[in-house]
């Protein structure tokens, strides 16, 4: 296999509360032989959230995160569900409507700058498994995760509206996700079979309507417990913070204790390829999780 | 197994009939499936041939009543368009056939779907105008003018995006994609007169855009192919453009993004939080940044002004220029 090449966007948990999250996909890269570019000028994708407030500007920043990729002539990879989302709606809004293209690149071009459309965008969990193969990612595991039951939790953005994703997602089946399952068999842990896998944990409305936003984090942390998950994986960071930071207060929701740790799909990788206590970054967890990394190894 | 043979399959379906039964059970029908055939003929080939009790909605068979919503393995499906073959291949021959809302079932796949005309009803699903009865010509709309509602007027009122939404499913006041979809479509027509009034009801907390949970389900759902967020996105924008957008913790939320990239090209997750709720609404977050900070997942500066506790991104100047040329909405 040629080496892979990718531009990184991190995105902005990475840089701040999920530092984790960045290091550990670092030291997979690493471990995997991946050369990573980090693109150290992307912004914020506006979540989702700057594009209710101004869909347009969100677009030309969006674009502009792209076009790094671009100049680098790589593929660009997120580790974040909704930065993925985000800018793959930016990249079909704009490879679709030529008006929409030329609006953004004339105010790209007052800062040198032209989106082109020749950067394709992909999580780096199907980067790992349609690019890189899992059988190839299989050879490299020397901490196989066979002691725990691993619950897989998909997150939003990155299967659904799956029409947008299809071409960057392995035409995943939103309604039966398989590829994270299919990672952790890789690791030869045991997936958990759960139906609230492919839901929403409710993070987009932390802040303004609560309520929802903790009974759908709890149904998810519960369904993931009454099957028997030692642990929950997520490729996205929000879902992670969501799941990981608020268990106390959901549980009082919920009318019961939860507590389960919430690892990033890429912490999970790292521990089985044996990645160092610090790369995986168990200590950054708000529900403890150190454990994981004694018990693994 | 290749789509143009005959395939032998057992059917699952959830049947339940509220004046009878205290639970809902689940039975199943064994049936040679083909490759032209629909959801709506399977479910009649269980009450031709299987069970004559077995009862659903159906009436067009043209994918335009709306009538035969229902739900296969949690994926919303129009029967009279769904192919069968096709659902067997997405989930491995196991399929089970579920009525929309289960906690809203009737009778096997017949819902309750009052809640659900209500909240189209609350937005006015019609165009508001004072129409002359006597009108001496014809009221034109320009191509541009009617692309502008993009595909809204498609809808068909089936409630599969409705029935699929997270957020509908944990607040029963929330307006849900339906309905938020016939409020943009007829808040764009420029025939109507009610806009302003659909666009105060979609601002308000708990009922309108701001509860949207971006899950996608709905767009995921949507048998027309609708896309129903996608309106929900224009209906947040034109709250902005018409200064229907008052500030609250959700507008704030959504425009204070621009704040952090503004200074380090990044959201600044601390300062987003104290900015959206104001210094009164922080005491409920204590408890949790306690925690993260404990963790290690912010520190004590983050989100104090006049400190840099976020790296800043390269070239932050062009993400400045770019907010300063290309901001079109403001709060």
């Amino acid at each position: 296999m040629s080496q892979l090449k990718y531009a990184l966007f991190t995105g902005c948990t990475a840089k701040q509360s999920t530092p984790e999250l960045l290091s550990s996909t670092l030291a997979v890269a690493d471990k995997l032989g991946i050369e990573i570019t980090i693109l150290e000028e992307a912004s914020c994708c506006g979540a989702s959230h700057l594009q209710d407030f101004d869909e347009f500007l969100a677009h030309v920043l969006n674009a502009r995160n792209i076009c790094y990729a671009e100049k680098h002539g790589l593929t660009m990879i997120t580790i974040c569900n909704t930065c993925q989302l985000n800018s793959q709606m930016t990249k079909h809004a704009l490879d679709t409507n030529p008006e929409l293209k030329a609006r953004v690149n004339e105010k790209l071009a007052e800062v040198g700058l032209e989106y082109k459309g020749t950067s394709q965008i992909k999580h780096f969990l199907y980067a790992l498994i349609d690019d890189y193969g899992l059988d190839a990612i299989k050879d490299k595991v020397v901490t196989p995760l066979s002691q725990f039951n691993i619950a897989p939790f998909y997150g939003c953005h990155n299967i659904r509206p799956s029409e947008l994703h299809e071409h960057s997602n392995g035409g995943e089946n939103p309604y039966m996700p398989t590829s994270l399952d299919r990672l952790i068999e890789a690791l030869e842990g045991h997936p958990v079979d759960y139906s609230s896998k492919n839901k929403c944990c409710g993070f987009h409305v932390e802040l303004q309507a609560n309520h929802t936003s903790e009974v759908l984090t709890g149904n998810a942390l519960v369904d993931a417990i009454d099957h028997d998950a030692d642990m929950m994986v997520t490729p996205c960071p929000l879902c992670h913070l969501k799941m990981d930071t608020y268990q106390d207060s959901v549980g009082k929701v919920m009318g019961r204790d939860i507590e389960i740790p919430v690892l990033h799909m890429p912490q999970m990788v790292a521990l089985a390829l044996g990645a160092t206590e610090e790369e995986i970054g168990l200590k950054f967890h708000v529900q403890k999780a150190k454990h994981l990394y004694t018990e693994a190894s | 197994m290749p789509n143009n043979e005959t395939r032998k399959v057992t059917i699952k379906a959830f049947r339940f009939n509220a004046e009878t039964d205290y639970l809902p059970y689940t039975k199943q029908y064994e049936m040679e499936v083909g490759k032209d055939d629909l959801v709506l003929d399977l479910m009649n080939r269980i009450k031709w041939e299987h069970d004559g009790s077995f009862s659903y909605r159906r009436s067009c068979r043209h994918g335009i009543c709306g009538a035969c919503g229902i739900k296969v393995n949690g994926k919303p499906v129009l029967a009279c368009k769904q192919n069968a073959i096709e659902l067997l291949d997405l989930f491995d021959n196991d399929i089970t056939l579920e009525p929309q809302s289960k906690k809203r079932a009737i009778k096997d796949m017949i819902i309750d779907k009052g809640d659900f005309w209500q909240k189209h009803a609350d937005v006015q699903p019609y165009v508001v105008a004072d129409v002359d009865p006597h009108p001496s010509h014809e009221t034109k709309q320009s191509v541009a003018q009617f692309n502008a509602m993009l595909d809204s007027d498609l809808c068909i009122q089936c409630g599969s995006c409705h029935y699929a939404c997270a957020a509908l499913e944990a607040n029963p006041d929330f307006l849900g994609p339906a309905a938020l979809t016939a409020a943009y479509r007829f808040t764009i027509d420029t025939r109507d007169q009610a806009g302003e009034e659909r666009l105060k009801l979609t601002a308000q907390p708990g009922v309108g855009v701001w509860d949207c949970v971006k899950c996608f389900e709905c767009a995921e759902a949507c048998p027309k192919e609708i896309n129903p967020i996608e309106k929900i996105t224009k209906l947040h924008n034109m709250q902005f453009e018409q200064g229907i957008a008052k500030r609250n913790v959700a507008t704030k939320h959504a425009e204070g993004f621009l704040r952090g990239m503004k200074k380090t090209g990044y959201l600044d997750e601390a300062d987003i939080v104290l900015y959206s709720e104001g210094i009164l609404g922080m005491p409920k977050h204590l408890k949790t940044a306690m925690k993260m900070m404990k963790s290690g997942k912010i520190h004590w500066h983050s989100g104090v002004p006049f400190i840099d506790s976020i790296p800043k991104i390269k070239n932050l100047d062009e993400v400045q220029k770019l907010i300063e040329i290309s901001q079109t909405n403001t709060l």
